[in-house]
């Protein structure tokens, strides 16, 4: 997980779009991710046989006109599978970073506003949370709570928490200095006031280039899960499901284990290539 | 030094109660009863209440903390309810299979990582960095679980040249030890590589950069002595303590690792333990690794200090 952790400053729309644009990794990123959103929400109407459609005449069958990505164990369409299984990865993916950000930003803007005991608290709760790997503690979480994608998800998102936590606290303690936030006080500026026009705006960029990564980092976690069983439940299809089953079948079916990974690694390439884009983009020091 | 140490001990305490109070809460705040998974399928009431009272499950939470932290501390973390052995000790025979895993994967990363990472800030704006720049990030987008599948269909089944699992004791016999880790060390090192080559990179940027560097070369020495001697030598502050920090890293990836070569080691520990619902295998894991990782933490600042001559008086 590459870290956002930056002072950003304000900058305006245009310059990001043209640095955007004008960066080839980011625009690869861009069309990347595009692809697999759109395949994600066009499921239901590609022309693909059901995920869970089996054909037992057709069982571990080579790529072929018919099937062009081959089938599976039991005969399903591998890329239909794919296809569905492409929801699952992005649906984890955002969901988990929407739980972090949800809690992790608001805890992380207390803390930094207002220091003393509340930050010495949150700082302390986020230390412990830090201290056992990310997808250990996702396991252990997944585990507690039963093997399911939407558990998968709350356990991703809590262990990825933190992280928001101690970004969005730096943040904040790095704007409050501002000399604008100085003088939104001095003339008497509420509280709420003051974080919603002043302290959320500015230290939204840092959290989007995080988010955009934690995705990424997600997505691998996601599949990780499923691959050892504690994810999407069978016969839903999931890409690290999908390479679960596969691994019993390398020397039969090898095109199993091959498209799901191949699916993963573009995926958390595009949105590592987004990420990295938009850490470049939103730099001050750039400008 | 000492006082350092033990200025970052005393502030490592807060955190690794509260890890403790973490670790006892996942069980007690998150639905399911633990009586339930141990009585087996009869259920049986009378079986379920000595259950109740021999875990001490019936006494209030608070005290049930302490009684576990109390153990924990003397080194009991408790029993597994799958294999019946205490946890201290199951942890004490997986934990030297992943150390052995992990030094391996450490030394890959490490001979693939620093020398990209010199390479490409050396070379920056040309195809060479910009080849190691797309290896690395390749290198963080793979799924290791997936290296690891493609590695055993093409080295083990198509060429046979390495066996796709199992284990053999370091002691037993070395060569085969060895032989049997290199992959899963590869799979688990090549991770680790890109996030070394992309840190060393943008620490040896900053040290070619700076006046020392440009004095070297002023004198006249030779490229070679400037990037290893100068360079390297001065941006490896900052690498040891990334490398330290891969601790975390490292133990995670452990976990799919040893899952895909049946490798007996720490990671298939809780795999197993979770899938038995051994919460006490899981507890004591969780606990364990926290602990671990703090003791890096600490020994990351430490190298630092030691290798930093400016961080000696702060």
């Amino acid at each position: 997980m590459t870290d956002a952790n930056a002072t950003l400053a304000p900058r305006t729309p245009s310059r990001f779009w043209r640095k955007m644009r004008a960066s080839k990794s980011a625009s690869l990123g861009a069309v990347i991710v595009a692809f697999f959103v759109f395949i994600a929400l066009a499921a239901p109407i590609l022309p693909v046989p059901g995920p869970t459609e089996t054909d037992w005449g057709a069982v571990r069958k080579a790529p072929s006109a018919a099937h062009l990505f081959g089938t599976d164990e039991i005969g399903r369409d591998v890329l239909s599978r794919m296809i569905w299984g492409a929801q699952a990865s992005l649906l984890a993916g955002v969901v988990s970073v929407l739980i972090a950000v949800a809690l992790g930003v608001p805890l992380g803007m207390l803390s930094g506003y207002l220091r003393g005991w509340t930050d010495a608290v949150i700082s302390r709760f986020t230390e412990a949370l830090l201290a056992a790997p990310f997808l250990i503690l996702a396991i252990a979480l997944a585990a507690f709570l039963g093997p399911s994608l939407s558990n998968a998800m709350i356990a991703i998102g809590l262990s990825a928490m933190p992280l928001f936590i101690r970004l969005a606290r730096a943040q904040t303690m790095s704007v409050m200095t501002e000399d604008y936030v100085e003088s939104a006080r001095a003339i008497g500026l509420g509280h709420f006031s003051l974080i919603r026009k002043y302290i959320l705006p500015n230290i939204f960029p840092p959290i989007l280039v995080q988010s955009t990564l934690t995705i990424a980092t997600a997505i691998i976690a996601e599949a990780s899960l499923s691959f050892l069983g504690l994810g999407q439940q069978p016969p839903a299809p999931s890409w690290g499901s999908m390479l679960n089953v596969a691994k019993n079948f390398l020397e039969q079916a090898h095109w199993m284990a091959m498209w799901p990974g191949i699916a993963i690694f573009l995926v958390v390439l595009g949105f590592n290539l987004l990420g990295d884009g938009l850490r470049d983009a939103l730099d001050p020091r750039d400008l | 030094m000492l006082a350092f140490l033990g200025r970052r001990i005393l502030i490592a305490i807060p955190t690794i109660i509260l890890i403790s109070i973490f670790v006892f809460g996942m069980q007690k705040l998150l639905p399911g009863d633990p009586v339930l998974v141990m009585a087996g399928e009869d259920r049986n009431p009378e079986v379920m209440e000595f259950l109740r009272e021999k875990y001490r499950l019936n006494d209030p939470i608070p005290v049930q903390y302490f009684t576990w932290i109390g153990n924990a501390l003397q080194g009991d973390l408790g029993i597994s309810l799958r294999t019946q052995q205490p946890v201290t000790e199951l942890i004490g025979e997986k934990l030297p299979v992943t150390i052995q895993l992990a030094i391996m994967a450490l030394i890959i990363a490490l001979s693939i990582g620093i020398p990209a990472g010199v390479l490409s800030a050396y070379k920056k704006g040309t195809w060479v960095d910009w080849i190691a720049n797309l290896v690395a990030l390749s290198g963080l987008s793979i799924p290791n679980f997936w290296l690891g599948i493609m590695l055993i269909l093409l080295v083990s089944v198509n060429l046979g040249w390495l066996p796709a699992s199992g284990y053999r004791p370091l002691t037993d016999d070395p060569l085969q030890s060895i032989l049997t880790m290199l992959m899963p060390a590869f799979v688990l090192g090549t991770g680790l590589a890109a996030t070394l080559m992309r840190h060393t990179r943008s620490a040896m940027l900053g040290v070619l950069r700076s006046d020392y560097v440009r004095t070297a070369r002023a004198k006249g020495l030779s490229e070679q002595v400037v990037l290893i001697k100068h360079a390297l030598r001065n941006a490896l502050v900052p690498i040891v303590t990334v490398t330290t920090l891969l601790f975390g890293e490292l133990l995670a990836g452990a976990v799919l690792t040893e899952q895909i070569f049946t490798i007996p080691g720490f990671g298939k520990l809780i795999v197993d333990a979770v899938f038995n619902r051994d919460y006490a295998v899981v507890q004591g894991i969780v606990l364990c690794t926290g602990i671990a990782f703090i003791a890096m933490n600490i020994l990351a600042d430490a190298a630092y200090r030691v290798l930093s001559p400016r961080m000696k008086d702060a």
